[in-house]
């Protein structure tokens, strides 16, 4: 892999510290007039989420990770393992449960997942901004009540929790934003 | 910004207005205190040796491009200015553009200008009164005073001049630098800028003085335990504004310093530079005992309009020119 020197710290370089892959959000040039030059850098360890800040002496280098992001169809969970697939190549990727944490509350088959790969393996997946789930159980609906504002828990069925209105039934399928986890309206089918 | 935009100036037309206005300002407050403007070349066939401090280099030919020789762009106009004191000036002042290479972000630019003014007569301490008069002068508050060693263990808990290499060591892998080395100077640099620097002058200008004698410069040091740089820095909202000394006069030490400067670069791979001869020959003719300071005005602008960016108090910088 590439070493990669601290004028090179660009937002989203990806390099090795302690042997993790970590991301760079900031590099700051920091030098009194009379002294050493370093650069203050923050960055984020793709494996836990993680935001350190490291300074280095200007002009030192760091070797570069082997990280890529694809988007990659996601295909079956066999009881251990969650499969993705890239649709050009049909190669296919496995990620464990701590690569698809959180993420596997919203997948139910076919969705394309941006996986973020380290040496190959699937390190994180993310979720598509928005998905279509049904719903398998909630409390029956108030009929007629669009306006009153209030909610109730919806279980969808993929066992993801959301709130929604108190107008929605079982059966129907919502659009979610996975971002903030919220119920953002009907899917008509 | 887009390729077909960044043919405009960075800074606001009222930020160019507020620079030529600082510029009067200092031009009167000299003038009044009879600090004679001067002039001294950018180019020069000597470079400082200070091992931090990088500079640009050019190459001039003669007509017929037979004969080459490389010159320095000026990182500062001090031995120049030093040379028309020991020729008997008396108090002068200049504001020039300097280049330094390697260095570029928020707040350093490879072109920048300086103010730098000598007063024969006084030592650091009556000059940072005087740089206190300039702030004032600008529509600055004055600054308060504190040694580098209070500020240091106010911020650390540690004495800067008598604390062991591996304490310091220990405090800076702590904050971040896992791959410090044992070399005090530095260690002390990442500290005083990590930890000490981001809280200076948050309420009013602030002068920091009585540095390490690692930290000396060019500045003359008081025999005492321990030793002292009469070394000043003035900060403003966290950011170093200013650098000044009393200045060392003795042509001796200085050339003692300028060979352990040369031996630093080298242990560190750094090109060796030509010594400035004609200097340290104005050391040795007598240079009058006198206190120097250095201004940085980009920055003191960005203090003034409250700017962080210096690419926004400049018309063009350096990724527009």
């Amino acid at each position: 892999m590439a070493t990669y020197s601290t004028s090179e710290f660009k937002s989203g370089l990806k390099l090795m510290i302690d042997g993790d892959p970590f991301s760079v959000l900031e590099n700051e040039f920091v030098k009194p007039g009379k002294g050493q030059a370093f650069n203050r850098v923050k960055l984020r360890n793709l494996k836990t989420g993680r935001v350190l800040e490291r300074t280095f002496k200007s002009g030192d280098t760091m070797e570069g990770a082997d990280v890529v992001e694809l988007n990659l169809q996601y295909l079956y969970n066999d009881g251990e393992m969650w499969h993705f697939m890239d649709t050009d190549s049909y190669e296919q990727y496995m990620a464990d449960a701590a690569a698809v944490a959180d993420t596997a509350q919203w997948l139910k088959g076919e969705e394309i997942c941006m996986v973020t790969l380290w040496n190959g393996s699937p390190l994180s997946v993310s979720p598509p901004n928005f998905v279509s789930l049904r719903i398998t159980e909630t409390d029956p609906g108030v009929r007629g009540d669009t306006a009153s504002g209030g909610s109730k828990p919806a279980t969808l069925e993929t066992g993801a929790v959301v709130k929604v209105p108190l107008f929605i039934e079982t059966g129907e399928v919502l659009k979610i934003d996975t971002r903030t986890g919220e119920y953002v309206s009907r899917v008509k089918e | 910004m887009t390729m077909d935009q960044d043919w405009q100036p960075s800074a606001a037309p009222d930020v160019i207005r507020r620079r030529a206005e600082l510029l009067k300002s200092i031009r009167d407050f000299m003038q009044e205190r009879a600090i004679l403007e001067v002039e001294t070349p950018v180019l020069s066939h000597a470079a400082v040796s200070e091992p931090q401090i990088h500079s640009l280099s050019t190459v001039y030919q003669s007509q017929d491009r037979v004969q080459q020789e490389t010159l320095y762009l000026q990182p500062s106009p001090e031995f120049c200015m030093k040379r028309l004191l020991a020729a008997g000036s008396g108090a002068i002042y200049q504001i020039t553009r300097v280049f330094r290479d390697q260095e570029s972000g928020r707040r350093h630019q490879p072109e920048f200008t300086l103010l730098e003014w000598y007063q024969p007569g006084l030592d650091y301490i009556a000059l940072m009164e005087e740089v206190s008069d300039l702030l004032q002068a600008v529509g600055l508050a004055r600054a308060g005073r504190l040694s580098y060693r209070e500020v240091f263990r106010q911020a650390t808990g540690l004495d800067p001049h008598t604390t062991g290499i591996d304490q310091l060591q220990m405090l800076a892998m702590e904050s971040g630098w896992k791959t410090c080395g044992d070399h005090r100077a530095e260690l002390l640099d990442f500290i005083f800028s990590m930890k000490v620097v981001p809280q200076l002058g948050l309420e009013s200008p602030v002068f920091i003085y009585d540095y390490p004698e690692c930290q000396a410069a060019l500045a003359a040091i008081r025999t005492g335990d321990p030793p002292l740089a009469e070394r000043f820095e003035l900060f403003i909202t966290g950011m170093e504004i200013a650098n000044g000394f009393t200045e060392l006069c003795n042509a001796r030490e200085q050339r003692g310093r300028f060979e352990r400067d040369l031996l630093l670069r080298t242990q560190a791979g750094k090109p060796a530079v030509p010594v400035d001869e004609r200097f340290l020959s104005a050391l040795e003719h007598g240079l009058p005992p006198c206190a120097g300071v250095a201004v940085g005005l980009d920055r003191l602008l960005m203090a003034l309009t409250g700017i962080q960016n210096m690419e926004d108090v400049l018309t063009f910088p350096a990724n527009r020119n």
